[in-house]
């Protein structure tokens, strides 16, 4: 009940948003909103550090910048040509990963994503330092102009939309009931005839496709796809996000994407600036100190202990 | 079905860095028996159930299960064949409710697993069958229950339902007693007793009280070899017996 309240309230603050604060900012918050929820599918509900999602955001930012520019395909198949090779991206990187777990897991997918940023410094269609700049938003549908940041923002919102309600679908699924059987205790999984790499596998390319349709939305978005979307700061950035606004919860990770971006926004102006990674790394710390869950993981444990 | 013997081991043994824990085991367990393994500490019990769960590859020895050779399959496909285990520590679902443990272990059959698009409602067909075994095990009241806030003797009877979802034709039960209370091993055992009616039962217990009431068959273990195999009552005279248990007599 609390959570749909939560949900309808959050939809209708989307909804009006952009008539209160800058559009562009709103989006970069739904495009980080969207990998960190992602990103959470494999940690969260995989129970999967991977330390290379990056690899999945920017290699996406790379394919949809290439194919909406020097293609010219329309916008839509061009978000939808990224997040299928970040899919197919993570398909190859999950066979090669999925059979370790913890710190070898997150290793494995660490050095893949370093071979991919080095692969997209020295490819000829990435624009190696320069980036791939000046990417047309194009129409919807050939009718609306996504020039206009409004339709730009609302078309974003659908996406995101519909993402997170397939996120949030995954986890409640019978799929999400095995994955769920896993993460509590896999050797007993495998005892009842589960082949649990299977599973962990298919979360890896759900979670591996939805963030390359992030990097996808966010190069549409800025008009430019960059080595900043693939290097592994980024991969730091959406862990981060995820615990800081709750592992494991639906809604958590965009909690805590909208955290992020908003500091980084707000620091961004002032007089430190310069500090914005330490301010982050002390928040950092907080986080894990003193409250573990995340946002909403603490706001749920209240609301169950109150009622 | 028709075999006489659902489990059959020839030659197994196993070699952990030139330790032999197993050494040239041949056990057969005969369809529709509960069947002991039995032995003092460091006997090799634990390893045989692993090797047969797949959980070690033998070093050298064959498995056959109702007529085919598993000495190579992987452990989900002996599951899916209808061979299986619980574990010596209380195998359950944590953060699941009791109906959610089951449940899972019944899903498998609907063929959906995979089908991240369907709502987990599309699960309710099983919750009648998952209420029934827990009705068996008794653990009717506890259906809602999320299962780490349950009670240690529960959790064993809640992993025996999960077990039974699976309606194994062989069941591997580690030390189904280990670690309970006089009341829940009295529960446990006529539990026991009630689900081997209808399926063979392969056992490792420390317990001989459960051992004596309910196996039909004892095998008994001694440094990873079989000592000795019979009833209760040919076993528990057994002199060697004895003498691994005790220690030789000064």
């Amino acid at each position: 009940m609390t959570t749909k309240l939560g949900y309808a309230v959050a939809l209708v603050l989307l909804l009006i948003a952009p008539f209160f604060l800058y559009p562009v900012l709103l989006m970069k918050f739904l495009c980080f909103a969207l990998f960190a929820c992602a990103f959470n599918l494999i940690l969260g509900f995989g129970g999967l550090l991977s330390f290379g999602h990056a690899a999945f955001f920017g290699g996406a930012a790379y394919i949809t910048g290439h194919a909406i520019k020097v293609w010219g395909l329309p916008t839509e198949l061009g978000l939808l040509a990224g997040a299928a090779a970040a899919g197919i991206m993570g398909l190859a990187a999950g066979m090669l990963a999925i059979r370790r777990q913890g710190i070898y897991f997150a290793m494995i997918t660490l050095a893949l994503a370093q071979m991919a940023y080095f692969l997209f410094i020295s490819a000829p269609f990435t624009g190696g330092e320069n980036g791939l700049q000046g990417v047309p938003r194009g129409t919807l549908l050939g009718m609306v102009d996504l020039q206009d940041n409004m339709a730009m923002y609302y078309f974003t919102l659908a996406i995101f939309l519909a993402a997170f309600w397939l996120i949030a679908r995954t986890v409640h699924s019978p799929f999400g009931q095995v994955l769920r059987a896993i993460r509590d205790n896999e050797p007993r999984a495998v005892s009842l005839g589960y082949d649990v790499d299977r599973y962990k596998l298919q979360a890896f390319v759900l979670s591996a496709t939805l963030a390359g349709l992030a990097g996808a939305l966010k190069t549409v978005v800025f008009q430019l796809a960059s080595l900043t979307d693939a290097h592994w700061h980024m991969s730091g950035e959406v862990v981060l996000m995820t615990l800081l606004g709750g592992v494991g919860t639906i809604a958590g990770p965009a909690v805590g994407a909208g955290i992020i971006v908003a500091l980084q926004n707000l620091l961004a102006s002032g007089p430190l600036s310069a500090w914005v990674p330490v301010v982050l790394g002390v928040i950092f710390v907080i986080c894990v100190l003193s409250f573990r869950r995340g946002v909403i993981g603490e706001l749920r444990a209240f609301i169950q202990k109150s009622f | 079905m028709s075999e006489e013997h659902i489990l059959v081991t020839d030659g197994l043994s196993k070699d952990f860095l030139g330790f032999t824990a197993v050494d040239n085991v041949t056990l057969k367990v005969r369809t529709g028996d509960i069947h002991a393994l039995i032995g003092p500490n460091g006997a090799g019990k634990t390893t045989v159930f692993n090797l047969l769960t797949k959980v070690h590859q033998p070093t050298r020895g064959t498995m056959t299960y109702d007529g085919r050779d598993i000495t190579r399959a992987k452990p989900a496909q002996i599951a899916r064949m209808g061979m299986v285990r619980s574990f010596q520590i209380s195998a359950v679902f944590p953060h699941m409710t009791a109906l959610e443990n089951v449940r899972v272990s019944l899903q498998r059959e609907l063929g959906t697993s995979f089908h991240f698009w369907r709502s987990e409602k599309s699960l309710r067909v099983l919750d009648e069958r998952a209420m029934e075994l827990l009705t068996m095990v008794g653990l009717e009241r506890y259906a809602e229950t999320e299962v780490h806030e349950m009670a240690y003797g529960r959790k064993r009877a809640l992993e025996i339902a999960t077990t039974l979802a699976q309606e194994p034709k062989l069941m591997l039960l580690d030390e189904p007693t280990q670690g309970m209370g006089r009341e829940d091993v009295q529960r446990i055992t006529e539990l026991i007793r009630e689900v081997a009616k209808s399926r063979t039962v392969l056992m490792v217990e420390h317990n001989l009280g459960v051992v004596s009431a309910l196996c039909d068959r004892i095998t008994v273990l001694q440094r990873g070899a079989i000592l000795t195999e019979g009833t209760y009552e040919e076993v528990s005279s057994d002199p060697r017996v004895k003498e691994a248990y005790m220690g030789r007599a000064a």
